[in-house]
């Protein structure tokens, strides 16, 4: 009998680690699926015309009609606007904060206020972000109320906590004995930070980098408030109008055209490898900084 | 306590240190000679890093801590200057070496000068080259000074630490236990070192190693629970203490 | 000069004066980057306060208890996307909590050492992958699949529950739940995997030294450990369902009314926002919809600072107990 309940015992356990692994299992299918099903559909489509073509005339084809594929030229060169203009206007800041967070904070209240706020910050929605960018165009200056400019404001509301976290927690793990062979040279405070500290630090301010532009290069939500409809022309300077990949997605998957539609695959495939080559990248820095600290 | 036949280069006068409410040394009077080494020693705790730390105001850097009290250099309070312009003329070398882990050899030695008066590309070479001379260091890296500072053994990084100390021209030089972190064989070529930099500069050592002390020192200062017992010539306080807490440190009786 | 001195060069010109021009202008940039990050939270919820203050002061408590939302009759309640919002994330979450602990359990107390380090790698792209790319697939791959081979099945066998009475049609509250597990697993499992890896050796030593199975250590031992950092990846995973908007938009139907069953169209207020802000023409939809956005936002920040508050408790807590 007490054998029998230790048996019993012992195949339950082992029940609920092939549940644990069979959880793995599941959860991957979605990643497989959307993987699988990005690169079937947006493969045929990525050529040397989709990345050098304008957005073609909407068309489906038909017995008779063959449509003309066209390309993706103006969302791509208006991805890497927005993510130049956003990290122009995040990474700055972000780098600051985390600088005065670690480097003149000490211990004080003032030092956690900026981790805490930042904390905070991650956890905005982005739409939310959208929607504080076009208030704020629309209370400044209305008739710039859809551009590059304002996207890429909500877009730096979102990368400005992952830039601030990622920096801090860099240049926290500079060790103290850096700082003060530093001081003890009798170099002043500013270069000393900028020149010893910060650049000892960077892989990881990189790393926080990368992660920040990662997280705004697929955002579409903020860009469906604040970009405007500029897709069909070519791209006209930072308060016009404008078009991101992700944002042409979001019109390939809502508009009954096919040739719009193989596009915005083709987008998908290209946003997947352009933030799995972030992510890599991010990762190879942060080995780059463990590296560093430990004096390789 | 007053320098017999010296002339003082550094004078403290009734200084304390504290990190927070903990008062770490209390009330220390000192002179120290010009161009003569003088080691401080005492039981781990007596308060003697701190001390050679108030020497170039680095204590105030930690958190929560400050000074009380004066240091003089050459007469000049050392508390009423810029904290920067003090450390650029009292120099310090750490326990574990702490060389620039992102520089090159040659970029370590010339940060004082790059980052402080940025000379012609060839003063800084005159001053890099005469610094790793002075910390013996030269034969040793002479054809690969572009190399990682990290590349180098223990005692070569301490030793560079000491060349880039001296780069800075400083006229005092301060050493926290810089053979703690080190081998016999690379401790015995840091003291080699310490005998001949007095020749041009003040040199303040802290170390547990009496040994260490009596072979290097021409002044000796014992501290204990942050007071200062005795200070003296070294020969002196090493065979005729007049302290019994002193007599009963040096014999190895407490420690 | 000391004669046998072996330096001959004997301190140059020294520097006495450092210059503090620097050391000034430099703080103040500092200071004025960690204003505006502090600025950049009052003003997201000063804005949408002052976008949105037509809605408040004409409409006041009506628009939060109102079950209508229809800007061409100027009745505007947010009652249809709270419920929206809630129920897709409470769904979504009831798929995540068990799926992201089952996956951090097998992880850390089962998977061989080599496995750990790639599986939790993918893990995290799945967290990197674009909530847009997520909604496309689920509105050409998910949605087909729900309405003609899921959705008739669960009426079949599940309809006598009331819960899934309705057409079939695929862009619904179910399949927006679907879609956001998929965005919430990741946080719930990185978060769960993080906490019941600190768990230290000793509480499982302890299980097992009274005869204790491995589910038996796990269950009795490491989860109540680990319990506040499993609930706070489950309170952030809910906060990034909640906040989610391109995922949601793309399959839910987007008819702004309080969902009948799990199988009805409905909307949540980040995907109301984003459908109708930008064409809101009548006078009261603008300030509603900000109004919507500042109530997001507040949900949003109380689960955020929520979630964090355990997480710095539990960080303390590990402190104490490694002393």
């Amino acid at each position: 009998m007490k054998f029998d309940l230790a048996g019993r015992r012992k195949i339950f356990s082992h029940g609920m680690t092939v549940l644990s692994g069979l959880a793995i299992v599941v959860i991957m299918v979605p990643l497989v699926a959307v993987v699988y099903e990005v690169f079937l559909l947006g493969a045929p489509v990525i050529n040397g015309a989709f990345f050098t073509q304008q957005i073609p005339y909407p068309c489906t084809p038909e017995p008779g009609i063959t449509c003309h594929q066209g390309g993706v030229l103006v969302p791509l060169e208006g991805s890497l606007v927005l993510i130049g203009l956003s990290s122009l206007l995040a990474v700055p800041i972000g780098i600051g904060a985390a600088i005065f967070a670690v480097e003149y904070g000490g211990e004080r209240r003032s030092a956690r206020l900026i981790g805490m706020v930042a904390d905070v910050l991650s956890g905005v929605p982005s739409i939310v972000a959208g929607a504080f960018a076009l208030s704020l165009f629309i209370i400044y200056d209305p008739t710039q109320a859809f551009s590059y400019l304002d996207a890429s404001i909500a877009l730096a509301v979102l990368m400005v906590p992952i830039v601030t976290r990622t920096c801090e927690e860099a240049l926290r793990t500079v060790p103290h004995s850096v700082r003060e062979a530093a001081l003890a040279l009798g170099i002043s405070r500013w270069k000393m930070t900028v020149r010893i500290t910060f650049v000892s630090a960077l892989p990881g301010v990189i790393t926080g980098i990368l992660l920040a532009i990662a997280r705004s290069a697929g955002e579409a939500a903020p860009l469906l408030l604040t970009l405007g409809q500029g897709c069909a022309h070519p791209l006209q300077g930072i308060t016009a109008e404008g078009c991101a990949l992700p944002l042409w997605i979001f019109y390939g998957a809502t508009n009954p055209y096919q040739n719009w539609y193989n596009l915005a695959w083709g987008c998908a495939l290209l946003l997947l490898g352009l933030i799995l080559i972030l992510s890599v990248l991010s990762r190879f820095t942060l080995d780059w900084m463990a590296r560093r600290m430990r004096g390789e | 306590m007053a320098l017999v036949n010296e002339s003082a280069k550094m004078e403290v006068q009734d200084l304390n240190a504290f990190y927070g409410p903990s008062r770490a040394i209390q009330d220390i009077n000192l002179q120290f000679a010009d161009r003569k080494v003088t080691a401080i020693i005492g039981p781990s705790g007596c308060g003697k890093s701190t001390l050679i730390r108030c020497l170039n105001r680095l204590h105030e850097t930690a958190p929560h801590a400050h000074a009380e009290g004066s240091v003089f250099l050459d007469g000049e309070d050392l508390y009423r200057m810029d904290p920067t312009a003090v450390r650029r003329r009292v120099g310090m070398v750490f326990q574990k070496p702490n060389p620039f882990a992102t520089m090159s050899i040659y970029n370590n030695v010339s940060a004082p000068l790059r980052f402080n008066t940025r000379p012609s590309r060839e003063k800084m070479d005159q001053a890099v080259l005469r610094a790793l001379k002075q910390a013996a260091l030269w034969d040793e890296v002479k054809d690969r000074v572009d190399a990682a500072a990290t590349s180098l053994s223990g005692g070569q990084q301490q030793r560079l630490c000491i060349a880039r100390a001296l780069a800075g021209n400083p006229e005092v030089l301060l050493m926290d236990e810089p053979c703690s972190a080190l081998d016999p064989i690379a401790t015995s070529k840091i003291e080699e070192l310490i005998a001949q930099l007095k020749a041009e500069y003040t040199v303040i050592i802290v170390t547990h190693n009496m040994q260490q002390a009596a072979r290097v020192s021409d002044f000796t200062a014992f501290m204990y629970l942050g007071k200062l017992i005795e200070f003296g010539p070294t020969e002196d306080l090493f065979e005729r203490p007049k302290e019994k807490l002193t007599e009963s440190y040096i014999t190895g009786r407490f420690g | 000069m000391t004669p046998g001195n072996p330096f001959p060069t004997s301190h140059p010109e020294r520097i006495h004066r450092a210059p503090k021009v620097g050391d000034i202008t430099f703080l103040i940039l500092l200071l004025l980057a960690t204003i505006a990050v502090v600025a950049l939270m009052v003003a997201l919820v000063v804005v949408l306060l002052y976008q949105s203050r037509l809605a408040i002061t004409t409409l006041g408590f009506s628009y939060l208890t109102g079950r209508v939302w229809g800007p061409e009759t100027n009745v505007y309640g947010i009652l249809p996307a709270l419920i929206g919002t809630l129920i897709t994330s409470a769904i979504a979450l009831l798929i995540a909590i068990p799926l992201g602990l089952g996956a951090a359990i097998f992880l850390t107390q089962h998977a061989p050492t080599w496995l750990r380090a790639p599986v939790g790698q993918l893990i995290e792209l799945l967290a990197a992958i674009p909530s847009i790319i997520y909604g496309f697939w689920g509105l050409i791959v998910l949605v087909p699949l729900e309405r003609t081979v899921v959705e008739p099945k669960l009426i079949t066998y599940l309809g006598w529950t009331g819960l899934f009475n309705s057409t079939p049609i695929g862009l619904d509250i179910l399949t927006a739940s679907l879609v956001l597990s998929v965005m919430a697993i990741p946080t719930v499992t990185a978060v769960s995997r993080d906490s019941l890896a600190a768990v230290p050796r000793s509480q499982k030593e302890a299980a097992i030294a009274i005869g204790a199975t491995d589910w038996e250590v796990t269950r009795r031992a490491v989860i109540p450990y680990a319990r506040s950092g499993i609930i706070a990846g489950s309170v952030l995973g809910l906060g990034r369902a909640l906040g989610e908007t391109m995922a949601v938009l793309l399959v839910i139907g987007n008819r702004p009314i309080i969902p009948s069953s799990l199988l009805s169209s409905g909307t949540t207020i980040a995907a109301l926002i984003a459908n109708e802000l930008t064409e809101a023409f009548q006078p009261l939809e603008a300030p509603a919809l900000f109004e919507a956005g500042l109530i997001l936002l507040s949900i949003a920040l109380a689960i955020n600072v929520g979630a964090r508050l355990i997480l710095s408790r539990l960080q303390a807590g590990q402190g104490a107990a490694a002393e």
